[in-house]
């Protein structure tokens, strides 16, 4: 062993870490979480919405908002339910208060405000127990605005250094794309002549949305590499960033028109869809390599997947969850294709 | 050393003191005594990759399936630095020979942080911190949310996927319930796996690594031996021979809680501005009213 040892060949394991593998575990997560940030997001931005617009004296745009917000809070506890590994423990959330995981803190919010939103949104329906309905709506729309941006700390609380680094920025994306998305629904279920406000709540959103995210990017600077390029991160935040743009531009040219807009247009053309489109494609991102920095500073160990489209993790888990013995093998002895920590393939 | 010293678990006031390892990878002949011991004391299931070609490693990584996994790193020495000390001489660099290969070789394991990401986010509750400062699941309580896996910036942790919980090293909990080592220790032929009071560990590691250092070994380094890096410290550390990246561990760890404060507060501002904004944009002036 000479004291030269320490240098290493190229392409031997020194030179890309090790043997090319990556420092961290794939993220357990499966596609049932972005589907719960979204109507996570549409519920509590909707919840508060329709307190707003009662207080203003919109009543019919109160009643939409609140039909919105019932439905998505009904589902969100189902699919954070079903996403656990044994989702017969789920009550095991519960059983402790800790203020140190997001997780936590999410599961009892939403285990407050789900009822309330639900009653809420049910008594509008039915037209019956005004004062419980009232009641049950303030409450929600107090809880609503930390359902909406507590999984931003959730995604942030993460050893992947691309969400991580995206700890600033990604609440107001998500604040940004849940008032999108219950504006958008509030305008399309709303009369015509009190939709107005919901169409400038969706505008606001979109743009809120897109200009969070690019001031996502630019702190994150080489860490968002996912982000550009040609990898499936890259393409589906394209796709869900012309979308949103696309839907806030409509909602904006809708103007004066916004009746006929909405009673001819397809859903498609709200500003909901873009956000739920950008999340339902989620799919994988390649398949994370790590390399070691040259020397010193800690790297990005993964960058796996973009927040851009605020549902980062479907395209981490759910079509990628490989085997473990194939994953190991094929990347091991697979072509020497690993993301530099520049974001190169090489 | 298979049992300790009574007098080693506690305190003369009867406290139980922090236990943890001192994997010493310098002595480390890689036979993976360490690998089976742990298999076989704890009942972990097999999790054979098959042939890796990657030099005598076939565990691969950490993982649900693999609590101690012995790294295997081949090093030639035709590096940056050797052209340049032979530019300065002005010769030409000779071919490598077989003596200028170098094995090194490492026992990895959960690193038990003093700030464990795992524990930090868990939100069942069921990975707690044990009286020997040891980071350890609960079984009967993990409900597979996977939180813990993406909050640990070692790769350690990880879901099994036929059974949806997520498991780890213990540092042999039961073991050390009943006064004995932990099993790999006990199985390490070399006492490059040494397991015992931190502090006295600690002491023990920096002579050792003054020691190598002096000997010639210029990157002879501790790893996770500082309580001030970003997870405060590992109960078990490693003495390395070269940089921890070559070893497949991150070089500057960071739990990621340590950004709770300000997280909340972005996510708080961010609800603030959703509420303004809505309420400005249905017709409510901030004084109240229309
Ligand atoms: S190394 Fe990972 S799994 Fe082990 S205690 Fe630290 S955070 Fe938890
Ligand atoms: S302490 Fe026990 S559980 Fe942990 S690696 Fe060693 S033998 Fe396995």
């Amino acid at each position: 062993m000479s004291a030269a040892a320490g240098g290493t060949a190229a392409g031997a394991p020194g030179a890309d870490g090790y043997y090319g593998r990556p420092v961290l575990k794939r993220p357990a997560w499966t596609w049932e979480v972005p589907w719960y940030f979204w109507t996570g997001g549409l519920a509590g931005a909707s919840s508060v919405l329709s307190v707003a617009a009662r207080a203003a004296g919109n009543r019919p745009l109160a009643r939409a908002a609140a039909i919105a917000a019932a439905p998505a809070a009904a589902v969100s506890p189902a699919l954070l339910v079903s996403d656990l590994g044994r989702p017969e423990r789920f009550l095991n959330m519960l059983r402790v208060f800790r203020p140190s995981s997001p997780l936590s803190m999410g599961a009892w919010l939403l285990s407050a405000y789900a009822p309330l939103a639900v009653g809420a949104g049910a008594a509008e329906l039915l037209g019956i127990l005004p004062r419980t309905r009232t009641a049950a709506a303030v409450g929600a729309a107090a809880l609503g605005p930390g359902l909406v941006t507590y999984t931003a700390v959730l995604l942030a609380h993460n050893a992947v250094p691309v969400w991580h680094g995206a700890q600033r920025e990604l609440p107001f994306v998500f604040a940004g794309s849940a008032a999108a998305s219950a504006g958008g629904a509030a305008f399309l279920l709303a009369p015509a002549a009190a939709a107005e406000p919901a169409r400038r709540v969706a505008i606001a959103g979109g743009l809120l949305e897109l200009a969070a995210e690019r001031a996502m990017e630019r702190r994150l600077g080489p860490l968002a590499a996912p982000f550009e390029g040609d990898g499936p991160a890259a393409r589906l935040g394209r796709w869900a960033r012309g979308l949103t743009a696309a839907g806030t531009t409509l909602a904006a040219a809708g103007g004066g028109r916004a009746g006929r807009w909405r009673r001819r247009g397809p859903p498609c053309c709200s500003p909901a869809a873009p956000a739920s489109a950008g999340r339902c494609t989620g799919r994988a991102s390649p398949p994370p390599r790590t390399r070691a920095p040259p020397s010193g500073r800690s790297a990005p160990a993964w960058t796996p997947a973009s927040p851009r489209a605020r549902d980062p993790q479907a395209r981490s888990t759910r079509p990628v969850r490989p085997a473990p013995v194939r994953v190991r093998n094929s990347a091991t002895l697979g072509p020497a294709s690993s993301l530099s920590r520049h974001g190169t393939y090489r | 050393m298979t049992t300790l010293d009574p007098g080693a678990w506690f305190t003369p006031d009867g406290e139980p003191r922090r236990m943890g390892f001192f994997t010493d990878t310098s002595v480390c002949i890689g036979c993976k005594a360490c690998e089976v011991a742990c298999k076989e004391w704890n009942g972990v299931p097999s999790d054979v990759a098959g042939f890796t070609g990657m030099s005598f490693d076939n565990t691969v990584a950490l993982g649900a399936d693999t609590w101690r996994h012995v790294a295997f790193v081949e090093q030639a020495p035709v590096g940056l630095e050797w052209f340049g000390e032979d530019a300065a001489a002005g010769t030409a660099p000779a071919a490598p020979s077989a003596q200028d290969l170098r094995f090194l070789m490492s026992s990895d394991v959960c690193k038990h942080c003093t700030r464990a990401g795992c524990l930090d986010v868990c939100p069942t509750g069921a990975i707690f911190r044990t009286e020997f400062g040891s980071v350890v699941v609960q079984e009967d309580v993990c409900n597979g949310c996977g939180y813990c896996v993406s909050a640990c910036p070692f790769g350690v942790i990880e879901r099994r996927e036929d059974d949806g919980r997520a498991f780890k090293c213990t540092l042999c909990y039961d073991r050390s319930k009943g006064g004995l080592e932990p099993a790999c220790a006990t199985a390490c032929p070399t006492d490059s796996i040494q397991f015992g009071p931190l502090d006295e560990l600690r002491d023990r590691a920096a002579g050792r690594v003054e020691h190598l250092v002096a000997a010639g070994q210029s990157r002879a380094q501790l790893y996770g031996a500082d309580p001030d890096d970003g997870v405060g410290g590992f109960g078990a550390f490693f003495l390395l021979l070269d940089r921890p990246e070559v070893y497949g561990l991150p070089p500057d760890p960071v739990v990621p809680t340590r950004d709770a404060a300000r997280m909340w507060r972005m996510a708080g501002a961010a609800a603030g501005v959703l509420v303004a904004g809505i309420a400005a944009l249905v017709g409510l002036s901030p004084r109240g009213g229309r």
